[in-house]
């Protein structure tokens, strides 16, 4: 992945007016790689898409896509396209048309653009509507279009800026697999902005979570959702309970922490040195109840319960301090456990984790 | 089944109803019509018999049906009532429509970057521009055209400027075609600007952003998609500009010294000085003609390129 970096980012920092959007942002990006810029609105990660794209440009730092400085070249020099989150489709221009129209800015012959046209309709399943206007489409077809349209260049890189977060549920959940299989059969860098955490775990082969103009943290999915590095990344990404703990003790990215229950216990951790407090993280899944509890167990009472179908989700009194479990109802008599009961509660040491306080 | 019971219970009920509103939007439209009649419809139709009919001999006219003022556009009669053509007020015709496309041609020019850098200001300064636009509409016409004269005329501000970089003294600009057009493009210039403004307001900004990311230059931009889209805004400012310099009396008389006439002030002259009402009904009735013919054929282009859409 060194050699082939598709895209670098060095200490990058902006500011609108007062207000720090960036602050010495650096990474890199692999070529043929799915790279999300997920974070909260305003953490900056459109910014940073809008300068790869050309449309805005850093106060300092550098960004370099495929070893070239791009910082001074404009947006119709880059070989990077974009899609966009309003899709930004011609109004005036026919399907084919729009496709055709970067093809054509590039100088291609006639001939090799209506095959390349009729290709890209072809693979976003849009053959038949070729002669039709954007305004005649619904959302996911003009979200194909616009997809195509910026793939037919073939670019080094494709920006999708929040590209789903227009379209309904189940829409979303098939652009997903698409996006993917689009991604793996080009062999194009992707990068993906969203603020769908989901998406980003579903899709991505690496996440950078964005937060207050930084870079929290960079992983693969699992990395992200299972080994954050801080509280931020931990609480953005998907959900969590939040203990303060104290640490006895750390070696080698293990803690000795003792819980506010009083028990002792070792837990994989991050970064964290011996004495004072820390905070520990452990997601509502990882906590199991009733007959189904192991590792470290007490008592908890239940305070509330959603039923979602799939799971439940509990919350629990555990010696006053709330914490949510969810369980999985895996059979029809799955969801048993009742509002108010006092259950068996546990989890496996090993799938908590000690962050930065 | 179930469906057509349900409307046969439906419709008697729903019916009376139309009636009411029906009645209710002609009653209501009522003072609009009156006032179209009134104010449009009949004037027009006053004009349109002025035109056909005879012309008196002290000036005025009588009531007596005549094509002679329409004959008289393109034909003089000699002494022995023979028609000879003449292409004095064809010219005259030629020249209004000459002048008018020259108007808005170069409102235009000036109009489309004057409109897109507005409509780039913040939201504040915009709207100060945009009064700033239509400021001259608050002073009387004649006076800024009485302005014109005082720069452009003898002793004028740009001849003395011009002198100061040595140009021969004496200079003068007016009473010519140029002096006419500068004044018409002035007037009109704000005719033009704002329904060019208003469509490049509407121009969703990311489209430009696409071009540009589909490797569009500046000028591919404007030229594929600029343009197209706010070409509604373009016919609208065109329209606003040619016709009423079609007609224009007081620019072609006060700034072409009147001896260039074009078709208002032939008009005017007709009704005035010349004393052949309906030859000035006719030229008028003909203009009207002709800015229909225009307004019908951008009409239906715009309306083909409605349905394209």
């Amino acid at each position: 992945m060194n050699q082939n970096k598709a895209i670098e980012v060095k200490s990058v920092s902006k500011s609108f007016g007062t207000y720090q959007a960036l602050n010495s942002v650096s990474f890199a990006i692999g070529s043929n790689e799915f790279f999300t810029m997920l974070g909260p609105s305003g953490c900056g990660k459109t910014t940073l898409l809008r300068m790869l794209a050309g449309f805005e440009s850093p106060d300092s730092g550098s960004i370099l896509l495929g070893g070239r400085e791009v910082v001074d070249i404009p947006p119709h020099k880059r070989r990077v396209n974009t899609v966009f989150q309003s899709y930004a489709l011609f109004p005036h221009m026919t399907l084919e048309q729009n496709v055709a129209y970067g093809l054509e800015n590039l100088g291609w012959n006639a001939a090799r653009i209506r095959g390349r046209v009729g290709e890209m309709l072809e693979r976003v399943h849009m053959s038949q509507m070729a002669k039709r206007k954007p305004a005649q489409l619904s959302g996911g077809q003009r979200q194909r279009i616009a997809l195509a349209r910026a793939l037919a260049p073939e670019p080094e890189v494709l920006l999708l800026d929040e590209p789903l977060s227009a379209l309904d549920l189940k829409l979303r959940q098939a652009m997903r697999d698409e996006l993917r299989t689009l991604q793996r059969d080009t062999g194009i860098t992707f990068v993906f902005v969203t603020h769908d955490q989901e998406e980003a775990l579903d899709m991505s082969d690496r996440i950078a979570v964005l937060g207050g103009g930084e870079v929290q943290q960079i992983g693969t999915p699992t990395q992200i959702y299972e080994e954050p590095v801080n509280r931020f990344v931990a609480d953005f990404v998907g959900e969590t309970n939040f203990l303060n703990v104290d640490v006895l003790e750390t070696a080698s990215g293990q803690a000795t922490i003792r819980t506010p229950f009083g028990v002792v216990l070792t837990v994989p951790a991050t970064g964290r040195t011996a004495g004072g407090r820390a905070t520990l993280s452990i997601r509502p899944e990882k906590i199991n109840l009733g007959d189904q509890a192991q590792g470290i167990a007490f008592e908890g009472r239940i305070t509330n319960k959603n039923y979602m179908g799939g799971y439940t989700h509990y919350t629990l009194d555990v010696m006053g301090t709330e914490l949510r479990a969810s369980r999985r109802n895996a059979s029809r008599e799955g969801d048993t456990i009742t509002l108010g009961a006092t259950v068996p509660v546990g989890f496996v040491p090993g799938s908590a984790r000690v962050l930065a306080a | 089944m179930t469906d057509s019971a349900l409307h046969a219970t439906a419709e008697p009920e729903r019916t009376p109803r139309i009636r009411f509103w029906h009645g209710l939007s002609f009653w209501g439209l009522l003072p609009s019509w009156v006032l179209m009649g009134l104010a449009l419809i009949l004037p027009i139709a006053i004009i349109a018999a002025v035109s056909v009919a005879t012309r008196g001999a002290h000036g005025g006219f009588t009531w007596d049906f005549n094509l002679a003022g329409y004959r008289h556009i393109l034909f003089n009669e000699g002494w022995t009532g023979e028609l000879e053509f003449t292409p004095q007020y064809l010219l005259i015709i030629l020249r209004t429509f000459v002048l008018a496309g020259a108007t808005t041609l170069i409102c235009l020019l000036f109009a489309v970057p004057v409109a897109y850098f507005i409509c780039r200001q913040p939201p504040g300064r915009k709207a100060a521009l945009v009064y700033l636009v239509t400021l001259p509409f608050w002073v009387s016409m004649i006076l800024r055209v009485y302005a014109w004269m005082i720069i452009l005329g003898k002793e004028g501000t740009l001849p003395r400027f011009l002198e100061y970089f040595g140009a021969p003294a004496g200079l003068s600009f007016m009473f010519n075609d140029g002096a006419t057009l500068t004044a018409m493009v002035y007037t009109y210039m704000p005719l033009m600007v704002l329904p060019v403004f208003a469509s490049l307001e509407k121009l969703d900004g990311t489209l430009i952003e696409a071009s540009h990311d589909l490797y569009g230059d500046r000028w591919v931009t404007l030229r594929r998609v600029i343009l197209p889209l706010t070409a509604p805004g373009i016919i609208a400012g065109a329209i606003l500009v040619f016709v009423p310099s079609l007609g224009a009396v007081l620019e072609p008389t006060l700034m072409g010294g009147g001896k260039q006439m074009m078709m208002g002030s032939l008009v005017q002259l007709q009704f005035g000085g010349g004393r052949n009402w309906p030859f000035g009904a006719a030229i008028a009735m003909t203009l009207m003609a002709l800015v229909m013919i225009f307004l019908i054929f951008t009409g239906l282009r715009t309306a083909r390129r409605g349905t394209a859409l």
